[in-house]
């Protein structure tokens, strides 16, 4: 659908052209691979299936395309895109395992990191859900402690009064630095970590709950007196409900503080997950299962993100329009 | 307006003082007494700083005097109750809740959601707010968040219900078309209604009594009966006469220095308009 009006998102659609040097750049990244010869010994079969099943994959969104104008926009848009990426692979893939100029260990090519990773591919998936299931154990546990506080000092003088200053005071100080007291704490690495990555997001959400509540209007809480609420009411369905977007604030801060708090107490005393897998993998100096978890936690932490994003938009769907 | 002991609402003696932060004082309210009867429209206007609004909030229990007694039906106004509605200036919808669910706001509080589930429906209907029951605040217009604040207000069915400028934000033609709203609804339901605003037409329009305020103290200067018969005209000649006073009254309220006003009994009533 051509409109004269831009959008602000997709704002590249009329690049039918690059879409289709998107898709030749992929084909020749994966040409590249096939037809020079290989410096390395490297099995590059995973990778070239890889590139393959990239290129159809395009091929057969542009071809869903031709049923959905948004869809096309969308492709369009990220075209230019696509193409520095296949050109970048093939780039590399000549650098390092057509070449060894970029050398191994510690500068694997894109077809050694792609064999590595369907080579080690139940470490790999064990390692991440291992690391999933702290970092949800630990934020899930963070959270409810956030909000049980945030709710408590937002809404009673007393325990504003007692509990705010240590919260301003310890937040402060970065989750990882606790822990020597958390592995003195605890039996087992798992319960430290869920300690870690609890009191990394507890003091974000808890501020953000507790500042929304405070920031009620006056208004509201008149309102609702004049039609009969209580103090239950006006806390769990005025201030509360007010300070929802303010939660998603606080839950968004402390995914981010989780993440890196879930790498780092991995990587220090835990024995299982992406962090003690990179940590692990370092020490034989294998570089290309580094970067393989790297990816995968890129990959784990933005499918994570986007899906905090979804749900935001979807409960704060009576916000679209005042923000924006 | 009646001085017997028995009035539906009964202010005596009202002072009400503000401190700023520095100390300095504002008296908003200044021995007032006023009267209000059981299904009386009554409207308070008055330049700004002239406690109307103060009053109403007494009036709801949003905020008490410093001295003096308020009562309604014999008992002393404490805090406030479903029994008093009360509509702000900016509507003040919850923002998170659809057109239905701000509605129904009142009944929830109260626990009695269930019982009167279809009452929702039925107030919807009276604002005239059909088809726009699951839009939320931000995509429904000004008048219409008015309209929502109203039946939200209205459907603990309150023995008063209390206006705070409820128009003052609106362009003219929604103000004209929502006073006829509440006109109507107020005919239909019998509630009492007190009305603050600074719109002298407005007043005239929809009340039975105006209450005429003067501002640094806050008095009641005067309170007008309204004898418009049958069907408010407000290009009728009794409705522009009164008009004329009123705003008399409030140039003489806003401290201009002007001639005392003749008083409402020696003006021409029924005459050519221009005349007066």
């Amino acid at each position: 659908m051509t409109s004269a009006v831009e959008d602000p998102v997709y704002w590249k659609p009329r690049s039918k052209g690059w879409f289709i040097a998107a898709v030749a750049a992929v084909f020749m990244a994966l040409a590249v691979d096939v037809l020079v010869p290989d410096v390395q010994g490297v099995d590059t079969l995973p990778y070239q299936i890889f590139l393959g099943a990239a290129a159809v994959a395009l091929l057969a969104l542009w071809g869903a395309s031709a049923f959905s104008a948004s869809l096309r926009k969308k492709l369009y848009h990220q075209a230019q895109f696509i193409f520095a990426v296949g050109i970048t692979l093939a780039v590399w893939d000549l650098l390092s395992t057509k070449s060894n100029i970029l050398t191994l260990p510690f500068f694997p090519g894109p077809a050694q990191i792609i064999k590595v990773m369907v080579r080690e591919r139940v470490l790999l998936l064990v390692s991440t859900a291992y690391s999933m299931k702290l970092f949800f154990v630990g934020l899930i546990t963070g959270t409810t402690l956030g909000l049980v506080t945030g709710v408590l000092i937002g809404w009673y003088r007393q325990w504003n009064y007692w509990l705010f200053p240590v919260i301003k005071i310890t937040g402060v100080i970065p989750a990882v630095a606790w822990i020597p007291i958390a592995i003195v704490l605890f039996p087992d690495s798992f319960t430290a970590g869920v300690f870690l990555i609890a009191i990394a997001s507890w003091f974000s959400v808890a501020f953000m709950v507790s500042s929304g509540i405070t920031s009620t209007p006056k208004a509201y809480y008149e309102v609702a007196k004049t039609l009969g609420a209580k103090e239950n009411f006006l806390l769990f369905k005025i201030a509360v409900p007010n300070a929802v977007p303010n939660i998603f604030t606080g839950v968004s801060t402390a995914t981010g503080f989780s993440f890196l708090t879930l790498i780092v107490s991995e990587m220090v005393g835990a024995k299982a997950g992406l962090g003690w897998y990179i940590n692990w993998a370092k020490g034989w100096s294998a570089y290309d299962k580094v970067y393989a978890s790297i990816i995968i936690m890129a990959v784990a932490f933005s499918i994570i993100l986007a899906v905090l994003t979804l749900s935001r938009n979807y409960i704060l769907r009576w916000q679209r329009g005042i923000l924006k | 307006m009646s001085n017997g002991q028995s009035s539906f609402i009964e202010i005596r003696q009202i002072n009400r003082v503000y401190f700023d932060t520095t100390g300095r004082q504002t008296v908003a309210l200044q021995d007032v007494d006023l009267d209000i009867e059981k299904g009386e429209f009554i409207s308070f206007i008055g330049p700004s700083g002239c406690g109307k609004t103060t009053l109403l909030r007494l009036i709801a229990g949003l905020d008490s005097p410093q001295s003096g007694t308020l009562k309604m039906e014999g008992k002393p106004v404490g805090k406030p109750s479903h029994e008093r509605g009360y509509v702000f200036q900016q509507a003040a919808l919850f923002p998170w809740k659809t057109v239905e669910d701000n509605i129904a706001t009142g009944l929830k509080a109260r626990n009695i959601y269930k019982e009167k589930k279809g009452d929702v429906a039925k107030y919807i209907d009276m604002i005239g707010l059909n088809g726009f029951e699951k839009a939320y605040p931000h995509e429904i217009s000004g008048g219409m968040a008015q309209r929502v604040a109203i039946a939200r207000a209205l459907i603990n069915e309150p023995k008063v219900l209390l206006l705070d400028e409820p128009l003052g934000a609106l362009d003219a033609f929604t103000r004209i078309d929502l006073q006829n709203t509440i006109r109507k609804i107020w005919e239909a339901t019998g509630t009492t209604i007190a009305l603050v605003t600074h719109d002298v037409d407005e007043a005239i329009f929809m009340s039975d009594h105006i209450v005429i305020m003067t501002a640094r103290p806050g008095k009641i200067s005067e309170i007008v009966d309204v004898k418009l018969t049958g069907e408010r005209d407000r290009n009728d000649n009794d409705f522009i006469v009164l008009r004329r006073y009123v705003l008399d009254k409030l140039h003489l309220a806003g401290g201009h220095d002007k001639p005392q006003p003749v008083p409402l009994e020696d003006r021409v009533i029924g005459g050519d308009g221009e005349a007066i």
